[in-house]
Parts: structure tokens; C-alpha cells; sequence
């Protein structure tokens, strides 16, 4: 069974929102390889025997046993299995700090042209010249937008973007013998990839506490400047949800001190073409192009993090970077002078760089300076629609795109966060995000993006307004049981990773769980 | 706005809800020298059809692979994508979902990681896998920190026939320290590896088939660095060549990375594509990026997750064995539907149609003056020393229409000794009229 629910309590829901009870056209899917078999194949190739290999007796004797589908049940296989998942094409996704918006259809088919699609990394620069005008402009709109001189387009990733630009911090101190700047300084409220990107390159992380507001001590990060910080990596807007409101004092600071400013970009839709980072005096900041410019997540990757950097830091930028030669556009691909050298095989995530262009030209600078504002008009709806049901942690300023909300609400009910996140499932949202920050004690991100109508809007706010009512009331068995109408209950993730069942084994393979 | 949900008659009733005089009064935290001080001079928004001619003309300024003979690989191959894989991973499901962080509406993408894992630990040989990572290059600067980890050493050996980009990542990442030992380029196979093995050896980096193309022994390598308590990381950039030899986990690998990009994606320019990572199961809490693990639900129903995260970033921040976050899942999405549809009859038909049109093209390659073939052994990739500069014959067999390879020295600009040498691969793609043609060029250019 999977979405059977008989006999158990589940709640309607405060707007009339129900559940298909549709079970039937969810079956439970069995993996791949009980299904399929070896001898089976969707594709057709031609038998060919091959009279004096090359392959120098290295030939394959460990058998391969990979199961096989012909098409029909591949189709099947994979069809079924998809329907198991949330999409943000089917619902609301209100994940703070994620930033899942719609993503265009437009941008996949440019994506698919075979001009593209179907051109070599490592062709002659001859033949891919459109190719490298489409890394131009790309190059252009994102230094347009940031007020920045330079920008590295390779970064797979946000975070593969911070550690970029985090070495390009290092390269430049290190060429001019500031070796000994060893640490680095990271709001409390930071993402976790901040500190793990620090420790990476060997610097020690010095946290910085919050503010009572939620934004970062101004004094505290000048106590904290000596000319052993190499940087401070500071989220704007922050992970609260906030525009830092004396970021320029930090950054000048900062930079008094001999010091650079990382910015962690990943909250940049809530400003695009409404405010320049390079205005607020960052250094560096990647721009997850997944997040902002629409690309779309995949279940997990594949992103993209380029990185923007201001004039003192542009000379750090690695390859391969394009530029103007004698006969057209060019591919500088060897490091010159202080450069860093290469963090990824090629030129990055074209496919990527194709989507993420064809967004920009669609809304132009107009629609993302509208985009921008609807998101950030979109989370003050809720945050305003929601103040009476839940604690806000930090009201002084207007939210950015982000409505943080905290869990007390929830204190002495028998419901946790999590819990109450689990009911939201049950009513077809997507929970938001929980205990993030961890500024905030059972912090509750929300992130509505753009994307999201009016109608959806005032939904959700019901449905959250009906939930909390509801744990209020003491219904705590809807949201300890819950989900109830997913495709699965909630799943055991300790045993999970007690004793970790990696790959599928035959049954008359030994038991060898990992350990 | 075709993407903007909201009318202007909607904005002023949200405005109104939320108190708010107007929008500028929600950015009322912004310091006034930063909001909208600036003209971007961006172009405005643009109907569908005219952004789809923009892109279609750039597009169109490119020699696609499909538009002439085609013989470039080093680390990046033109395989044939069944139609179904594209159509399904394009399923709004598949496409526009998260990292599955809520696994009770996440179990297609769990499910599918968990036989991803299944299909890569058996294609290497090895006891795990991961829920793969950016790429083939990263995923190799990756191994090399799991094994530091691993052995609390920290010499590491990069062979000669390492991928030069590859190569050049670790030592990014390993910012070049005075631990990094660098072979200088194999082309011909030769260098000895196992000579620069010692006490201090964290690991040893072999690729097979190595960037020439020539077939490394594994067994050798794992048992020589076994015996100074190192480990062997084998690099694979051509995942088919594992249809025809054998798995690096049969001769005692210890870390396999592979470029996924083969199998289900297309070359993309170079990106986005697929890092595979698998190993022993005794070095699972040392792997980096994400790993889906099997469970139950409250009812007892079996299902997946994403499992050990305590060796991430967003549990552990500075202590983190990775800073990674996202991985590839969507290539990898694809890497997994097209080898279900492969399943081992049509893999292994796929490798051998590889090897075959590659010895076919090495023997055609042969009989041309001016042209030596350096490999003894190869997969579907190798090395030629021609009578000319590489560089410029490329760029000339380009002009004729003909994507001839990769020139070495484009990625080893400092070794003057490989300035005429040039990688090619075959590929199941490759016909006969396809070989006809480049060799009949290559006579007409070294003529």
C-alpha cells in the first residue's frame, strides 16, 4: 500500500484541499533489478566480434550482472517511480534558502539545441565560437548586475563557487605576502558550507553572533578584525531573511583592516537588478545560477556557481576564462601570473550557462527587477498574512524574500517543528524549511519565490493558519503520525544509518551490509 | 511577464495586507546609496520567439558533432542518448524536484540514487557508491582528500597518464603543496610509477585507460602500493571501457572515480556532467557528497534516504569531509535510465562496438604516411605522433570539416615533446566513411 490511509485520522484541511485517495495509480515499484534481468535491453546494437583486441589481456572477467529493460518497461519503470516525488510543477516548494521557482521550458529546449548540446569542450576555439559569445554574455549580465569587474563562470556549484572564491582570496594574499591572515570570520547565521569551505582551505572559522534583530553586530565584527583575518563570509541577504542594513560599514571595515569580503550569493534573487553587490563593497560572491537564474534542481544537481569578483580580485580568477583574441573570441586555459589554475576539467556547466541566459533575456533587466520584487512582495504577504499564528524572531525590519518564522507556537502541544512540517505533506505542500538558521531556536524558513500566485499564496497561509490552530487544539496525532497520505510514512533514518544497506544484493548473495 | 504570477491590481492588494506604502518601502533596510541608484542598461523582457532566435543564432556559430567526421574524446565522448532518456528526465517530476530532504515525497529520486549506487558499484567492481558528484576531475581531487583521511598521510602520486585537467584540479585543491608528486606526460605508456611509492604514500592516482589511451596494469599498482600501506585510486574518463575490461575492484582498487558523462549525457560544451565515486565498504564514512541508504517506513514498507549526513557540511560545517552540497543528480538520472535500458547484453555489446571501430581506425591510421599510432593497447581512445605541429593540423582538418581530436600540447603547452602528438577516440558513432575520410585528409595535409 502507499497511499491508503483507512482508519486513520487525517484532518480536511482548513480550504477544502483533499486527497485523491488515489493509491491505485501509485503503486509500490520494485527496483530495477527485480524487474529486469541481464539478458534484456532497450537498445539495439550490433553483435560485433572483434578478431585481435587491443585490450592487452585486461579483458573483463567479473561479471558486469546489470539488470536490462527493453523500452516499454523502462518507460514504465521510470515513470512510476517519478510520481513518487514532489516537483515544483506540482506544488508549492516553500523552502527558505533554496529558492525553487518555476523553471521555463524555454530554457531546456535552447539547452537541447545541438549547437549546445552536441559541440566538444576541447573542439578547436574555431568552431565554437557562438558558444563562447553565449559565455560572454552570460559573463556580461552577471557583472551587470553585481557592479563587479570580472566574473569566473567554472564553479560546478554554490558551494564548489565559495571554495573558488575563497581561493582566490588566498592566491591574492599569498602574492602579496599576507600569508599569515589564517583566519576566517562567519556569521553564526552562515550556511554550513561557509564554515566547511573555510576549514577547507586550512583557515580557522571565528563565528560571529547575531544580533538580537537577527542581523550581524557591526561591533562585533570589528572586534573581531586583526590583521590575522584573511575574510569575512557574510550571507546578503542573510539567512534570516534580512538585508544586513550597516553592510557597508561591515565591508569598509573589512577592508580597513586588510581584509576581503566573501558575500554567499545564494540569496540573491531577493535583490537582482534592484541592488548591486558591488555597490556594498563585495569581493566575491557566487550566484547559484540553479537558485537564481532558474535552472532547474534535477533532485539534486547539476548547479552552477559562478563567481563575480571586484577589481582586486580579478587577477585570481582561474581558468579557463574566455577573451578577445586576434581571430575572434578565445579560450584561455593556462594559469599567467598569480592566477589559482583550474578547479574543474573544461569550460563548467554550459548546459547550465545556456538555461540560466535564456531566463535573463526572457525578463530582461525589467523582469528580474521585478522578479526580485514580487519574491520579496510574496514573503512579506505571508510573513504579514501569518504574524498572528506564529512568532516572528525578528520583526524590526521588512523580510527580504524569506518569512522566518520561529516554533513556539508549538510549546507545550506535543508537536514538533518537524512534526508540523511532516502535516504539511499531508495538505500537499512541501515543507518549508526547518531548524535553518540555527540562529533561531525551531527556526521555520519559508521561501515563496516569485513563481507563486496570489491564490497559492492565500492557501498555503490557510493551511498553515488551519495546522496551527489544530496542534493548539491538541490534535497532536495528525502531525506525530504524519505524513499519512504520502507514498510512504515517515522512514526510519537512524536505522538507515546504523547499519547502512547501500546497493541492491541478491538474495542468494551473502549479507555483507556495510558497516 | 509570462513567468509573473501577479497583476498590478493583486501587487497593491498584497502591499495593502502587508501595510506597505509601496515596494521600495519593503527594501527599507537597504542603504539608500544601493537601491535602484543605476541604470543597468540591460535589454527589457522579450517574447519567446525572439529569445529562441537570439539563442538559436549563437547555436548556430558552432561545428556540432553531428555536422562532420567526429574524433574528440580526452575525457569527453559523443555516444548515442536513446530518446527515452531525454524524454524522461524532462518529466516535471524528475526535473524540477529538490534534493530529496523530505523522503516520504521523495522516493522516485531516492529509489532511482539507490540503483544508481547499485549500477556503479557493480560496474567497478567495488563494494560502494556514492550518489555521484560534479565530475570526473573534482571527484578525483576529492578521492585524493578521502584518502589522506583515510591513511593520515600525505604523499600523493599523480601518474603521467593522468587527464592534465584532472591533474591540474588536484593541485588547485591541494593548492600544490610540497607533498604533491606530478609524473611528467606518458604518452608511450612508459613511467614507473611504483618506483615513487614509500613509507609516507597517502595514494597513488593511476588512469585506465590512461589519457593516451593505453590500458594500465591495476594489479601491479594495487599490490605495490598495498605493501607500503598506500591505497590505489584509479581514474576512469570513458565509463564504456568497464563493458569490455576488467572492473579496477577485481585487481584491489581502493578508491574508483569515473566521468559518468558517457553514458545518458550529452558533451554539453563540457558540462554539466557526472563524478562516480565508489569504494570499500570499511571507507564509507570517509566518502564525500551524498549517499542514499535503504530503510523502512513507520509501517514497515521499504523505502530510501539520504544516509551517514553526518559527515556533511550542514551537520558538521568546519568539520565536514566535503564542502559539497549539491551533487549531479539529474546526469546521474540519466547515466541510470540509460544503462537500465543497456542492462549488461547491450553494455557490453556498446563497449565492444566501441573497441572494434577503434582498432579499425587505429589500423586505418597506420597505413598513412606521416602518422605513427603510439598504443599497443587502447579502448576506444589513442594517441598518433604525426610529421607535423598537431595544433595547426587540427585547426586545418577543422577548416575541412573534420574534428580530427584533441592536440596534446592544447593541454600541455610547456611540454614541447608532445607538440605533434594528438589524442583521437572512436565511439559507436564513428562509420567507416567516417575513417575514410579523416585519414584521406590527413594524407592530403602531410602530403
Amino acid at each position: 500500500m502507499s497511499m491508503n490511509n483507512q482508519g486513520r485520522p487525517t484532518g480536511t484541511g482548513a480550504s477544502g484541499f483533499t486527497s485523491t485517495s488515489g493509491s491505485a495509480l501509485l503503486p509500490n515499484e520494485p527496483l530495477l533489478f527485480e524487474i529486469g534481468d541481464t539478458e534484456h535491453s532497450g537498445v539495439d546494437l550490433p553483435d560485433v566480434t572483434i578478431s585481435a583486441s587491443r585490450l592487452g589481456g585486461f579483458e573483463r572477467k567479473m561479471p558486469l550482472d546489470l539488470a536490462g529493460l527493453t523500452e516499454p518497461e523502462a518507460m514504465r519503470h521510470y515513470v512510476r517511480l517519478s510520481r513518487l516525488n514532489h516537483s515544483i510543477d506540482s506544488g508549492m516548494y516553500p523552502l527558505g534558502s533554496c529558492t525553487m521557482k518555476h523553471n521555463p521550458r524555454l530554457n531546456e529546449k535552447m539547452a537541447r539545441l545541438p549547437g549546445f548540446a552536441d559541440i566538444h569542450p576541447l573542439q578547436p576555439a574555431s568552431t565554437v565560437q557562438g558558444a563562447l559569445e553565449l559565455m560572454n554574455q552570460l559573463s556580461h549580465w552577471l557583472m551587470t548586475l553585481t557592479n563587479t569587474a570580472a566574473v569566473a563562470l567554472t564553479p560546478k556549484a554554490g558551494a564548489h563557487g565559495e571554495l573558488l572564491g575563497m581561493m582566490a582570496i588566498k592566491a591574492a594574499q599569498d602574492a602579496a605576502g599576507q600569508s599569515h591572515r589564517t583566519i576566517v570570520l562567519v556569521p553564526e547565521s552562515a550556511h554550513g558550507t561557509n564554515p566547511a569551505t573555510a576549514a577547507f582551505l586550512g583557515y580557522s572559522v571565528k563565528p560571529i553572533p547575531a544580533r538580537d534583530d537577527g542581523t550581524v553586530d557591526v561591533q562585533a565584527v570589528k572586534d573581531a578584525l586583526s590583521p590575522e583575518v584573511a575574510a569575512i563570509m557574510l550571507t546578503n541577504p542573510n539567512t534570516c531573511g534580512l538585508f544586513e542594513p550597516q553592510v557597508i560599514e561591515i565591508a569598509e571595515a573589512v577592508h580597513a583592516a586588510g581584509a576581503f569580503f566573501y558575500c554567499d550569493g545564494a540569496n540573491f534573487n531577493a535583490i537582482m537588478g534592484v541592488v548591486r553587490p558591488g555597490d556594498l563593497g563585495i569581493d566575491a560572491m557566487h550566484i547559484n545560477l540553479h537558485k537564481t537564474f532558474s535552472t532547474p534542481h534535477g533532485g539534486g544537481g547539476p548547479g552552477a556557481g559562478p563567481v563575480v569578483l571586484s577589481e582586486a580580485l580579478a587577477p585570481f580568477a582561474p581558468v579557463p576564462f574566455v577573451r578577445k583574441g586576434g581571430n575572434g573570441l578565445e579560450l584561455v586555459e593556462h594559469a599567467e601570473g598569480g592566477a589559482l589554475g583550474r578547479i574543474t576539467a573544461f569550460q563548467g556547466q554550459m548546459g547550465m550557462y545556456v538555461r540560466a541566459l535564456t531566463y535573463m533575456l526572457s525578463h530582461g533587466g525589467d523582469g528580474l527587477a521585478q522578479a526580485a520584487q514580487d519574491a520579496v512582495l510574496n514573503a512579506n504577504y505571508i510573513k504579514a498574512r501569518l504574524q498572528h499564528v506564529f512568532s516572528v524572531p525578528f520583526g524590526d525590519y521588512p523580510t527580504m524574500h524569506e518569512a522566518l518564522f520561529d516554533d513556539s507556537f508549538l510549546a507545550g502541544t506535543g508537536v514538533t517543528t518537524l512534526d508540523f512540517a511532516k502535516a504539511l505533506i499531508d495538505e500537499g505542500f512541501h515543507p518549508m524549511t526547518m531548524y535553518f538558521p540555527l540562529v533561531v531556536h525551531g527556526a521555520m524558513l519559508i521561501e515563496p519565490t516569485e513563481s507563486e500566485s496570489k491564490q497559492t499564496l492565500d492557501h498555503f497561509c490557510d493551511v498553515m493558519a488551519e495546522l496551527a490552530t489544530d496542534a493548539k487544539a491538541g490534535n497532536a496525532t495528525r502531525f506525530t503520525a504524519a505524513p499519512l497520505k504520502a507514498p510512504r510514512r515517515r522512514l526510519d533514518e537512524t536505522r538507515a544509518a546504523r547499519s547502512p544497506i547501500l546497493k541492491w544484493e541478491r538474495k542468494d548473495e551473502l549479507p555483507k551490509a556495510a558497516e | 511577464m509570462r513567468y509573473l504570477p501577479h497583476s498590478e491590481h493583486e501587487r497593491a492588494e498584497m502591499l495593502g495586507v502587508i501595510g506597505a506604502a509601496n515596494i521600495d518601502a519593503l527594501f527599507s533596510a537597504v542603504p539608500k546609496q544601493a537601491l535602484k541608484t543605476f541604470d543597468l542598461g540591460l535589454p527589457a523582457h522579450s517574447p519567446e520567439f525572439l529569445v529562441e532566435a537570439h539563442m538559436r543564432a549563437l547555436a548556430g556559430k558552432n561545428h556540432a558533432g553531428a555536422d562532420g567526421p567526429f574524433f574528440v574524446g580526452a575525457g569527453a565522448y559523443r555516444h548515442h542518448v536513446p530518446a527515452t532518456v531525454d524524454h524522461l528526465i524532462q518529466r516535471s517530476e524528475w526535473l524540477t524536484a529538490y534534493t530529496p530532504y523530505q523522503p516520504e515525497i521523495s522516493q522516485g529520486t531516492l529509489q532511482m540514487l539507490f540503483e544508481f549506487q547499485t549500477q556503479v558499484a557493480k560496474l567497478t567492481g567495488m563494494d560502494v557508491a556514492n550518489a555521484s558528484l560534479y565530475d570526473g576531475s573534482t571527484g578525483t581531487a576529492e578521492a585524493v582528500l578521502m584518502a589522506r583521511r583515510l591513511t593520515k598521510r600525505n604523499k600523493i602520486v599523480l601518474s603521467g597518464g593522468l587527464h592534465p585537467h584532472y591533474r591540474d584540479v588536484v593541485k588547485a585543491y591541494l593548492k600544490d603543496d610540497a607533498d604533491l608528486e606530478c609524473l611528467s606526460a606518458s604518452p608511450e605508456g612508459q613511467g614507473d610509477i611504483l618506483d615513487h611509492i614509500d613509507e609516507t604514500t597517502a595514494a597513488i592516482v593511476i588512469q585506465t585507460p590512461d589519457f593516451y589511451g593505453h590500458l594500465r596494469n591495476l594489479k601491479t599498482a594495487a599490490d605495490a602500493a598495498h605493501a607500503k600501506g598506500a591505497l590505489l585510486i584509479v581514474v576512469i574518463t570513458e565509463v564504456v571501457s568497464l563493458g569490455l575490461i576488467e572492473a579496477p575492484g577485481a585487481y584491489g582498487a581502493d578508491i574508483v572515480v569515473a566521468e559518468g558523462q558517457s553514458i545518458g549525457n550529452a558533451l554539453n560544451f563540457g558540462g554539466p556532467y557526472l563524478g562516480l565515486l565508489a569504494t570499500r565498504k570499511e571507507f564509507i564514512r570517509q566518502m564525500p557528497g551524498r549517499i542514499c541508504g535503504e530503510t523502512v517506513d513507520a509501517e514497515g514498507q521499504r523505502g530510501f534516504v539520504l544516509t551517514l549526513s553526518t559527515r556533511e557540511q550542514h551537520i558538521r560545517r568546519e568539520k565536514a569531509t566535503s564542502n559539497i552540497c549539491t551533487n549531479s543528480g539529474l546526469c546521474a538520472l540519466a547515466f541510470s535510465i540509460h544503462m537500465g535500458l543497456l542492462g549488461e547484453a547491450g553494455f557490453t555489446r556498446l563497449a565492444r562496438l566501441n573497441h572494434a571501430n577503434a582498432c579499425k581506425l587505429a589500423d586505418a591510421l597506420a597505413t598513412v604516411t606521416g602518422v605513427e599510432v603510439l598504443n599497443k593497447t587502447f579502448f576506444n581512445e589513442m594517441t598518433i605522433r604525426t610529421a607535423q605541429p598537431a595544433a595547426t593540423l587540427i585547426e586545418r582538418l577543422a577548416r575541412r570539416g573534420i574534428l580530427a581530436g584533441v592536440p596534446v600540447s592544447r593541454l600541455e603547452p610547456s611540454d614541447p615533446s608532445v607538440a605533434n602528438l594528438i589524442v583521437l577516440a572512436a565511439t559507436e558513432l564513428t562509420t567507416d566513411a567516417d575513417i575514410a575520410a579523416l585519414c584521406a585528409a590527413l594524407s592530403e595535409e602531410l602530403a
